[in-house]
C-alpha cells in the first residue's frame, strides 16, 4: 500500500511546493521588483508638517518691544470625543447658544471629519479664556485649548512703520523668491514686516510624522532623522523712540497730516507719524479681514502713510535750500541782500511778500527770518541765470540736481515699502510744461517752494538732517541693528553722504536765520526752554481742481525744524493740512514733539498749547462724518483730551 | 514495558516539528505584538491586565502548551478510542452554535461562556480528522469502493455544511482539504484533476465573456472529434464523453456560474472575488487587500525593521492580528523575512508528511496527512488573500494569527499527531 502510494506522496509534495513557489513568485515581485509601494505607504503613513519658527520681535531704541508675538488661544474641538459633557455650561463661558453649539459641531465634522481636531472658538478674549482654562477638566478629551501665536503692537502705535501680516497671495506664491512659502503661510505685506521679511520670518523647520489610518499624528518619522529645527526670525532693533511716536500721534489727532522725526547723527528715524492712523492689533487676529476692508474703505485713509506718501508743496521751508544751493555755488554770500519793497516784480507779475519794510532781506539771515519770498524768487533766478552755467537750462539742471542731492525728487530708500518720490522739475520737464520755451521767470516760485516742486515730509525731514549736520546726512531708515544678524542690508544706511560743500561760516547764516524764526520770528511757538532750535515755517498755498475749476482750498501748514542748533540731535518736519499758518499749527507740534525727545517730559507752561492742539480739528467735517475711524484709531482712541494731558502733565 | 517507566518524559518526540512548532508560535506572538504595540505602552501592566491582543495571546499560548502537555501524557490509544465521540461531540457543538451562538464580525460562528469566545468550527477541524482517520483505517473499509469514498467524503462535508450555515465560509472552505488526505488514501487522481479544471473553469466564466468562452469550447471540441477521429470510430463512447465535456463546460459556463454569482453567493463574496481578480475598482471594496498588499510591498527586500513598519503599526491595515497577521511579517522584514517564514512552513508540512509516511498503522497516517492538508490549506489561502491572490476569505494563518481557538486547535492537531508518532512502534492499528 505504502509502496504504491509513493507517488501521491511526491504529488502532495509537489502541490505545496508548487503554491509555496507561486507565493514566493508573487511575493518577489511585489517587495522586490515592484517600488510603487513603499510611495504608497509613505503616502498613507507619512505626514509633512512645517514647524513654524516664532517670527522675530521688534524693539525701540529703548528696548521696549514694539511688535512681538503673543500667545492666544483657540479652542478645538474633537466631534468624535465630546461625550458626557455639560453643554450648557461650556455655552455659557464661551456666551453662546446651544443652537450656535451644535453648529459649529456640525461645521467641524463637515470640514474635518469627526476624529480630526478642528478650531471651535478660535482666539479666545482673556476672560473667557480664563473662565474656560479652570473648568478645562470637564470638557476634554473632545475640547482641548491650543496655542497660537498671533502678532500683537503693546503701543497700538507706529501701525504704518510696523506694517502687518497676510496670507500669501497665489501670485506672490509663483514668484521663485517665495518658493520657500506654502499656501497659507503668512508674510509681511507692508511696513518693516515686508521689507525685513527675511530675516523676521527666521527658518521653517519639517517635522515628519507617521500618521494612523485616521491621519491622526502618531509620532516622529523614523526617530526624527530627517526633521529639520526651526529657527526663530531674528529681532530687529529700530532708532524708533515709541513714545515719541505716541506723542506725535496723539497731538495729530482729528488732523490730516503727518510728522517725521529723524536723528541727524545716524539718520535714523525717531517718529513717523501718518494721520490719521489705527490700531495695528486691527490688522492680526481673528478680525483681520473684516478690519482691513474697513480701513480700506475708510474716507480718511488711514492706510495711506503720508508721511513718504503724501506729496506737498514745501513753501517757505524750501527756502534754507534754496540759499544753500546759492552758497554753495558762491553766487551769493551770506551779506548779500534784496530790496524788496513787499513783492517781486521782476518777471513781469508780481509776487506778495509778507513783509514790505525796509532791509527786511538786507542779508540771507534777515531774509531767512523773515521768510522773504522776493530775496528767494529771486536767488533761484541768480542762481538758474548764473553766467557759469551758460544757459538756462544747463543752470536749472544744475539746480535740480542739488535738489535731487538734497534728497528731493526721487526716492531716499527708506526701509519701508511704498515710498513715493515727490517732484523736482527737471528741464525736460519744464520743456514739456513750456513747450520749450522758458526761461528764469517761468517756475521762479520753486525758489519760495511753491509750483513745480512737492516734497514728502519724509524728505523735508532728511534736508533738516542736511543743514542740521552742515551738509551731510545718512539715508532715514527706521533699523538700527538686527540680532544675530550680518546686517548687509543696513550697510546703506551707515554710508555717509555729503552734499554741500559750503563752509560752516556760511551755513551759519542759514542756520542762525532759522534760529531767528524760532527766536523772534514766524516760528515762536516751537521754542524750548534752554535749546536753540532752528526752524523754519511753511504755509505751503493748496490749490486744487474740483470740477474742472481751480479752487484755492486752506493752505497746509508745514514747519521744519531740528535742535539743538549746535550738535543737533533731532530735525523734524510736521505738515497739518488744511489748516493754516505753519506756525500756528505746525510749529506748536514740532516744538512739543523736540521738547518731549530732548527733555524727555514736555515743561509745564506748554500745558494750554498741547490741550489747544489735541482740541484742535482740521479734518475736513464731510470725511470726518463718514469716516468709521474714531473706533479704529490706535493710541489716540478712547482717550479724552484731559487723560491725555494727564500723561504728559502729572498733578 | 517496564523499561517505560524509566524513559524520559520526552522519550520519541519529534523535535524538529517541536521546534518548527516554538518557532511559529514565537513569530506569532511577535508579530501580534508588532500590530498592536504603541510606543511608550506598558508592556507588562497591559499583559497584567489581559488588555491587548497579544497579552490574551500569551495566555492562550501558555493554556496550549498545558493541553499540549496533557495530550502528550495520553496513551495514544485514547485518541482512536474518542475518535467517533469527538466528531459527534464537534458535531453537537457546530448545531449548538446554529441555536445559541454569538454573532460576530458578521458569521454567526461564535459560542460565548462567560467570558471567553469560542469558535467550534475551529475545533471540529480535529475531530474530523480523526473521524476521517477512524474511518479510514478501520477493517471493514475498502477505499477502493463508491461507498466508501461517499461516507468519506461526507465525514468532511457535513461539518463543512453546518458551518456554511453558520455564514463563515473561509473555515468551512478549509474541510475541502480532507479531499487532499483522501487523494492520498486512494481517491482516483482524475479528481484532482476534474477539481483543478473546475477551479479555472469558474475563473475563466468570471474574466471572460460567456459567449466568447462558448465559442472557444466549441472550437476546442471540434479540434479534439477531428484529430480523435479514428478513435472515435473505434468507439462511440469516446464521442458521446467529448460530448459531454463540451456540454458541461457549456452549460456550466452559461448558467451556473452567473446563477451562482447572482443567486448562491452573497453579494460581498462576490465583490471580494471580484476584488481578487481585478474586476472591482471601487477604492471601499478593494480597500483590505490594497492596504495589505502596499503594506507588505514597502517592505522592500531586507523590510523595515522589526516594530518599524508603518503601515502595520497605525491601522492601515484590517485585521491585522488574525487575518493579516502576514503583512506585519512582510513589512517589518521584507522578502528575505518572508522568504525564512515560508521556509519554515514548508519544512513544518514536509516534516508532517515525512511523519506520515513513516507510520505503520493507517490511523496515524491518515491523520498526520490530515494535519498536513489543513495546515496548508489555511496557510495558501491566508497568505494568497494578503497578496491579492485569492479573495479575501477570513481564515487565520496557523499557530501565527491571534486567536485562542485557532491556537488551540492547531496545537492540539499537531501534538496528538506527535503522540501517535512517539508510538508508532506499537501496534499496527
Amino acid at each position: 500500500m505504502s509502496v504504491y502510494n509513493q507517488p501521491r506522496r511526491r504529488v502532495i509534495q509537489l502541490i505545496i511546493l508548487g503554491m509555496v513557489l507561486l507565493i514566493i513568485t508573487r511575493l518577489f515581485f511585489l517587495q522586490v521588483v515592484e517600488k510603487k509601494y513603499s510611495k504608497l505607504a509613505d503616502a498613507n503613513a507619512v505626514l509633512r508638517k512645517v514647524v513654524y519658527p516664532s517670527r522675530g520681535m521688534i524693539y525701540d531704541r529703548h528696548g521696549r518691544s514694539v511688535l512681538r508675538n503673543e500667545v492666544m488661544y483657540d479652542l478645538v474641538v474633537t466631534p468624535a470625543s465630546v461625550k458626557n459633557i455639560d453643554t450648557n455650561y461650556l455655552c455659557q463661558i464661551l456666551q453662546i447658544d446651544k443652537v450656535e453649539f451644535r453648529k459649529r459641531i456640525v461645521n467641524a465634522i463637515v470640514k474635518n471629519g469627526r476624529v480630526r481636531q478642528s478650531v471651535f472658538s478660535p482666539l479666545l478674549p482673556p476672560e473667557i479664556f480664563g473662565r474656560l482654562q479652570e473648568s478645562m477638566y470637564l470638557f476634554q478629551p473632545g475640547f482641548e485649548l491650543m496655542q497660537r501665536q498671533i502678532r500683537s503692537y503693546p503701543y497700538a502705535a507706529a501701525a504704518n512703520i510696523l506694517g502687518y501680516i497676510g496670507e500669501i497671495a497665489p501670485q506672490t506664491l509663483a514668484l521663485p523668491a517665495y518658493k520657500d512659502y506654502q499656501m497659507g503661510d503668512y508674510l509681511g505685506m507692508t511696513g518693516l514686516e515686508k521689507t525685513y521679511e527675511n530675516v523676521l520670518v527666521g527658518q521653517r523647520g519639517i517635522q515628519y510624522l507617521v500618521k494612523d489610518n485616521l491621519n491622526r499624528p502618531q509620532g516622529p518619522y523614523e526617530k526624527g532623522e530627517f526633521d529639520t529645527a526651526a529657527i526663530a526670525g531674528k529681532n530687529l532693533r529700530l532708532s524708533l523712540d515709541i513714545d515719541l511716536q505716541v506723542l506725535g500721534e496723539r497731538l495729530m489727532r482729528n488732523k490730516i497730516g503727518s510728522v517725521v522725526a529723524i536723528d541727524p547723527q545716524t539718520g535714523g528715524i525717531l517718529a513717523m507719524v501718518s494721520s490719521p492712523t489705527f490700531d495695528p492689533n486691527l490688522l492680526s487676529g481673528s478680525y483681520r479681514t473684516r478690519n482691513f476692508s474697513k480701513l480700506f474703505v475708510d474716507t480718511t485713509k488711514p492706510l495711506f502713510n503720508r508721511a513718504m506718501q503724501g506729496t506737498y508743496p514745501p513753501g517757505s521751508s524750501m527756502k534754507p535750500l534754496t540759499a544753500l544751493v546759492a552758497l554753495d555755488e558762491g553766487i551769493i554770500t551770506p551779506s548779500f541782500g534784496y530790496p524788496c519793497r513787499g513783492a517781486y516784480t521782476a518777471c513781469g507779475r508780481s509776487i506778495a511778500c509778507e513783509h514790505s519794510e525796509p532791509g527786511h532781506a538786507a542779508n540771507l539771515r534777515l531774509a531767512i527770518s523773515h521768510s522773504c519770498n522776493s530775496y528767494f524768487v529771486n536767488l533761484y533766478r541768480l542762481e538758474v541765470d548764473s553766467r557759469k552755467w551758460g544757459s538756462v537750462r544747463k543752470g536749472h539742471q544744475r539746480w535740480y540736481e542739488y535738489m535731487r542731492s538734497f534728497g528731493l525728487g526721487h526716492r531716499l530708500g527708506v526701509d519701508i515699502p511704498g515710498e513715493y518720490s515727490g517732484t523736482v522739475a527737471d528741464t525736460n520737464m519744464m520743456n514739456k510744461n513750456y513747450h520749450g520755451q522758458w526761461n528764469s521767470c517761468s517756475e521762479l516760485y520753486v525758489g519760495m517752494g511753491q509750483g513745480a516742486v512737492a516734497v514728502t515730509p519724509l524728505q523735508m525731514a532728511n534736508a533738516m538732517c542736511i543743514i542740521a549736520n552742515r551738509g551731510s546726512y545718512f539715508l532715514p531708515h527706521f533699523v538700527q541693528t538686527i540680532d544675530n544678524d550680518k546686517e548687509e542690508q543696513l550697510k546703506k544706511y551707515r554710508e555717509k553722504h555729503t552734499v554741500a560743500h559750503v563752509t560752516d561760516t556760511v551755513y551759519k547764516s542759514v542756520i542762525y536765520g532759522m534760529e531767528d524764526v524760532v527766536e523772534s520770528g514766524t516760528g515762536r511757538n516751537a521754542q524750548i526752554e534752554g535749546v536753540i532750535v532752528c526752524g523754519k515755517t511753511g504755509t505751503a498755498q493748496n490749490n486744487a481742481r474740483i470740477n474742472g475749476e481751480l479752487v484755492k482750498l486752506k493752505n497746509h501748514a508745514f514747519f521744519v525744524a531740528f535742535a539743538p542748533r549746535d550738535n543737533p540731535r533731532i530735525a523734524i518736519a510736521v505738515i497739518v493740512e488744511n489748516s493754516g499758518y505753519g506756525g500756528t499749527y505746525a510749529a506748536p507740534i514740532a516744538g512739543m514733539m523736540m521738547e518731549k525727545y530732548l527733555h524727555d517730559t514736555i515743561s509745564v507752561k506748554k500745558k494750554p498749547m498741547m490741550k489747544t492742539m489735541l482740541d484742535y480739528v482740521t479734518i475736513d467735517p464731510v470725511i470726518r462724518e463718514k469716516s468709521k475711524l474714531d473706533s479704529l484709531n490706535g493710541a489716540t482712541a478712547k482717550l479724552t483730551t484731559d487723560q491725555i494731558l494727564n500723561v504728559y502733565f502729572h498733578n | 514495558m517496564n523499561d517505560r517507566q524509566q524513559i524520559k518524559l520526552t522519550q520519541g518526540i519529534d523535535w524538529p516539528i517541536m521546534g518548527l512548532y516554538l518557532a511559529l508560535v514565537m513569530i506569532g506572538l511577535l508579530s501580534i505584538f508588532a500590530a498592536e504595540y504603541r510606543e511608550g505602552d506598558n508592556i507588562w501592566q497591559n499583559v497584567m491586565h489581559q488588555s491587548t491582543n497579544y497579552a490574551r495571546q500569551v495566555l492562550w499560548l501558555l493554556v496550549s502548551l498545558v493541553l499540549a502537555t496533557i495530550i502528550w501524557l495520553t496513551d495514544s490509544k485514547f485518541f482512536t478510542a474518542m475518535a467517533n465521540l469527538m466528531y459527534a461531540f464537534g458535531l453537537l457543538l457546530l448545531l449548538l452554535v446554529l441555536a445559541i451562538g454569538t454573532d460576530v464580525k458578521g458569521s454567526h460562528s461564535w459560542l460565548v461562556l462567560g467570558g471567553f469566545r469560542f469558535q467550534p468550527a475551529e475545533f471540529t477541524k480535529l475531530c474530523t480528522n480523526l473521524a476521517l482517520a477512524k474511518y479510514l483505517s478501520s477493517l471493514e473499509t475498502d477505499f477502493n469502493k463508491l461507498r466508501s469514498r461517499l461516507i468519506a467524503a461526507a465525514l468532511a462535508l457535513i461539518p463543512c455544511a453546518i458551518i456554511i450555515l453558520q455564514d463563515e465560509t473561509g473555515l468551512a472552505l478549509v474541510y475541502f482539504s480532507f479531499f487532499l488526505v483522501m487523494y492520498r488514501e486512494g481517491l482516483p487522481g482524475v479528481l484532482l484533476v476534474v477539481a483543478f479544471s473546475g477551479i479555472i473553469l469558474v475563473l475563466s466564466a468570471l474574466l471572460v465573456d460567456k459567449n466568447i468562452l462558448f465559442i472557444i469550447f466549441s472550437v476546442v471540441t471540434v479540434a479534439v472529434i477531428y484529430f480523435s477521429r479514428r478513435e472515435i470510430k473505434r468507439s462511440r463512447s469516446r464521442l458521446v464523453l467529448i460530448l459531454g465535456v463540451w456540454a458541461f463546460c457549456s452549460v456550466f459556463v452559461m448558467f451556473i456560474v452567473p446563477f451562482a454569482f447572482t443567486k448562491v453567493l452573497k453579494d460581498y463574496q462576490v465583490r471580494r472575488i471580484e476584488v481578487m481578480l481585478g474586476k472591482e475598482n471601487d477604492p471601499k471594496a478593494t480597500y483590505n487587500t490594497r492596504q495589505s498588499m502596499i503594506a507588505i510591498g514597502s517592505g522592500g527586500f531586507f523590510g523595515k525593521g522589526y516594530l518599524k513598519g508603518t503601515q502595520t503599526r497605525f491601522d492601515f491595515v484590517p485585521e491585522q492580528s488574525t487575518d493579516f497577521i502576514f503583512c506585519t511579517i512582510g513589512e517589518d522584514f521584507g522578502f528575505f523575512g518572508s522568504l525564512i517564514f515560508m521556509g519554515i512552513f514548508v519544512a513544518l508540512l514536509l516534516r508532517i508528511i515525512f511523519i506520515a509516511e513513516r507510520q505503520r498503522s493507517t490511523f496515524s497516517r491518515v491523520y498526520a496527512y490530515g494535519v498536513a492538508s489543513v495546515i496548508f490549506f489555511h496557510l495558501a489561502i491566508n497568505i494568497a488573500m494578503t497578496i491579492g491572490l485569492a479573495p479575501v476569505i477570513g481564515i487565520p494563518l496557523p499557530l501565527v494569527s491571534y486567536g485562542g481557538s485557532s491556537l488551540m486547535t492547531f496545537t492540539m492537531l499537531i501534538f496528538i499527531m506527535l503522540r501517535l508518532d512517539a508510538d508508532r512502534q506499537m501496534v499496527l492499528r
